[in-house]
């Protein structure tokens, strides 16, 4: 498990994989057995891919989706959500993963649901993508996380390394993103709560992890948000 | 070249036309693909280049024009709507043989339509929404990588040919990530290198070469006829030197597809699930939507049943797609529009219906 909390805030730059990470996480908790589950899209700065696109295959889980009222809308340009989006945020017995839009500007969002994040019972997660050329050295990555501190005057509690190329990530690629955020997390004093990795790279990534005499938890990312063909060759 | 990175779609094209030596970014917010004058406003200055927020796509399309015409490298984008708001920019550009490079991130219309993607826009960029007699290439990338290509590529044919160049993507290929590999930074064009490079700019006259002027009005109707003339002999050479193709399976298919952008990769899949129910389909994908590759469909083979053009749009190149075929085979369309992208599935069902009314 990446974490015990009860609220799961997850933020990051845009294209860090926040929304895969999101939805794989509620996912799993679901499979986990886990019954009262909730995913809440505070994304109001990205009009595509968002993670509300899933609702019906999350809700077929047992999964409750909140995002913008306006339901099938999913396209409008309206920084708009739910009032209803208080109701998982509030109700103690509900797990929830909130889906919080990227870099500083995306995060700002927060701002009005602050008590709920401040609550002990927050995790703040950061994914950092080393991939992603803003947050590919220690410097721009370090910004990166204070920028999103400075804005939303939180603190995140803990880092997961999602280094991915889409459906071109390699095992090595895994390693190298842990290699990479835990450099970071020593910077930042800040825990790496997890790696990610697609399934069918887990037993590489677990070999190339135990050659490198390397601790962290494998978290498996699905592809739930990417359509197969746009990963076509032409 | 540098290492692969993973990119939005609007991040590297405004980091391919940056290393295609851009100078000049004139924009006017629209979605889908505001990331482009939001990455031109914190890196241009940077490299040395300007950015300016125009307060409309008119005002920012003829800033583009002005710059152009003194000689600056200029890239400029939006999305359908406001490309359709530059169309008189573009004319006159064509008309005063002003080079520059547009990007149009295509969504759903018409009006303000929506902001998923479209490919309506393909009458408009072929064909010109704005006045007159004139042609601008059009290419259209499938990919992050091609789009890098083109953009970068495409400052080199704008100032080649003194003509707009315009680069059609549609608004997923501006929102997806894609791993990419960025190509090596050109030098961008000092004042002093203008009028050596570009003669016919105005860079101020040094008494070194003639006052050079610029414009699209032409009074006298012989010198409008000749100027026009003169054009059209220029568009004939970039019909011949800029079309550009990819053809797929065309032996044997059954069944042709024509299909540009990000469609081309959906199709790609649909072709593969027409395979495993024993059904040949190849494709020809337009790389060059202005030239349009007639050419292509000569290739297409004597067991070929039909063509059907894919499009996101009521049905726009099914124009081209029959002037290339000439009527030699039935010409048919699958598509989607309101910024609806139709499934692989769906592309497979609908051409094996129309397959089936074939027989």
């Amino acid at each position: 498990m990446i974490t015990d909390k009860r609220i799961i805030a997850v933020v990051g730059h845009y294209g860090s994989g926040k929304t895969e990470f999101s939805v794989s996480l509620v996912h799993s908790l679901a499979m986990g057995g886990m019954k009262k589950l909730a995913i809440c899209d505070l994304d109001i700065a990205n009009p595509y891919f968002r993670s509300r696109e899933r609702k019906q295959q999350l809700n077929d889980l047992g999964i409750a989706v909140y995002g913008s009222h306006y339901g099938t809308e999913i396209t409008a340009e309206l920084p708009a959500i739910d009032a209803g989006i208080k109701a998982p945020l509030e109700d103690k017995e509900t797990t929830v993963v909130v889906d919080v839009g990227g870099d500083d500007s995306g995060a700002r969002i927060m701002h009005q649901f602050m008590k709920y994040f401040r609550s002990d019972d927050c995790e703040l997660i950061c994914i950092v993508n080393k991939n992603r050329p803003e947050t590919s050295t220690l410097e721009g990555a370090e910004n990166h996380i204070r920028r999103i501190e400075a804005e939303t005057g939180l603190t995140i509690t803990g880092i997961v390394s999602n280094a991915h190329f889409i459906r071109y990530t390699t095992a090595q690629d895994v390693i190298d993103g842990w290699e990479f955020t835990s450099k970071l997390c020593e910077r930042l004093g800040k825990p790496l709560l997890a790696v990610t990795a697609p399934e069918h790279l887990t037993e590489e990534v677990k070999a190339l992890r135990d050659k490198a005499g390397a601790e962290f938890e494998l978290f498996t990312i699905g592809m739930f948000m990417r359509e197969s063909w746009l990963d076509k060759k032409v | 070249m540098s290492e692969k990175v993973l990119m939005k779609g609007n991040e590297a094209f405004a980091e391919a036309a940056i290393r295609g030596g851009a100078g000049f970014y004139f924009g006017y917010p629209i979605t889908p693909q505001n990331e482009i004058p939001e990455y031109m406003s914190h890196e241009l200055k940077k490299r040395g280049g300007a950015f300016i927020q125009a307060e409309s796509e008119l005002a920012a399309v003829n800033m583009a024009y002005g710059a152009a015409a003194a000689g600056g490298r200029v890239f400029i984008s939006s999305s359908s709507p406001g490309i359709a708001l530059m169309q008189e920019g573009i004319s006159f550009m064509c008309s005063a043989e002003v080079p520059a490079v547009f990007l149009n991130a295509s969504r759903g219309g018409p009006g303000v339509g929506g902001i998923q993607p479209g490919q309506a826009d393909y009458f408009q960029a072929t064909r010109g929404g704005g006045n007159g007699d004139y042609q601008v290439p059009v290419f259209a990338p499938a990919t992050t990588q091609e789009a890098i290509d083109m953009i970068y590529n495409a400052f080199a044919i704008a100032e080649k040919y003194r003509n707009p160049v315009m680069v059609l993507a549609d608004g997923m290929m501006g929102q997806m990530m894609e791993p990419v590999v960025l190509p090596e930074e050109k030098p961008r064009l000092t004042s002093e290198m203008i009028p050596e490079e570009k003669p016919w700019a105005i860079s101020g006259n040094t008494g070194k070469k003639p006052r050079s002027v610029i414009k699209s009005l032409r009074l006298q109707p012989d010198d409008l006829e000749n100027h026009v003339e003169k054009l059209f002999e220029k568009y004939g050479i970039m019909e011949k030197e800029l079309v550009d193709y990819e053809a797929y399976d065309l032996e044997d298919a059954e069944v042709v597809f024509v299909a540009f952008g990000t469609v081309a990769r959906l199709v790609m899949e649909s072709m593969e699930m027409l395979r495993e129910k024993g059904i040949k389909a190849g494709m020809i994908r337009p790389k060059s939507l202005w030239p349009f590759p007639y050419e292509a469909f000569e290739k297409i083979s004597a067991n070929t049943k039909a063509v059907i053009s894919v499009e996101l749009s009521m049905g726009q190149m099914i124009h081209d797609v029959k002037m290339g075929v000439q009527g030699r085979l039935p010409v048919e369309l699958i598509h989607r529009t309101g910024g609806i992208v139709p499934t692989s599935i769906e592309v497979v069902e609908k051409t094996l219906k129309i397959l089936e009314g074939l027989k």
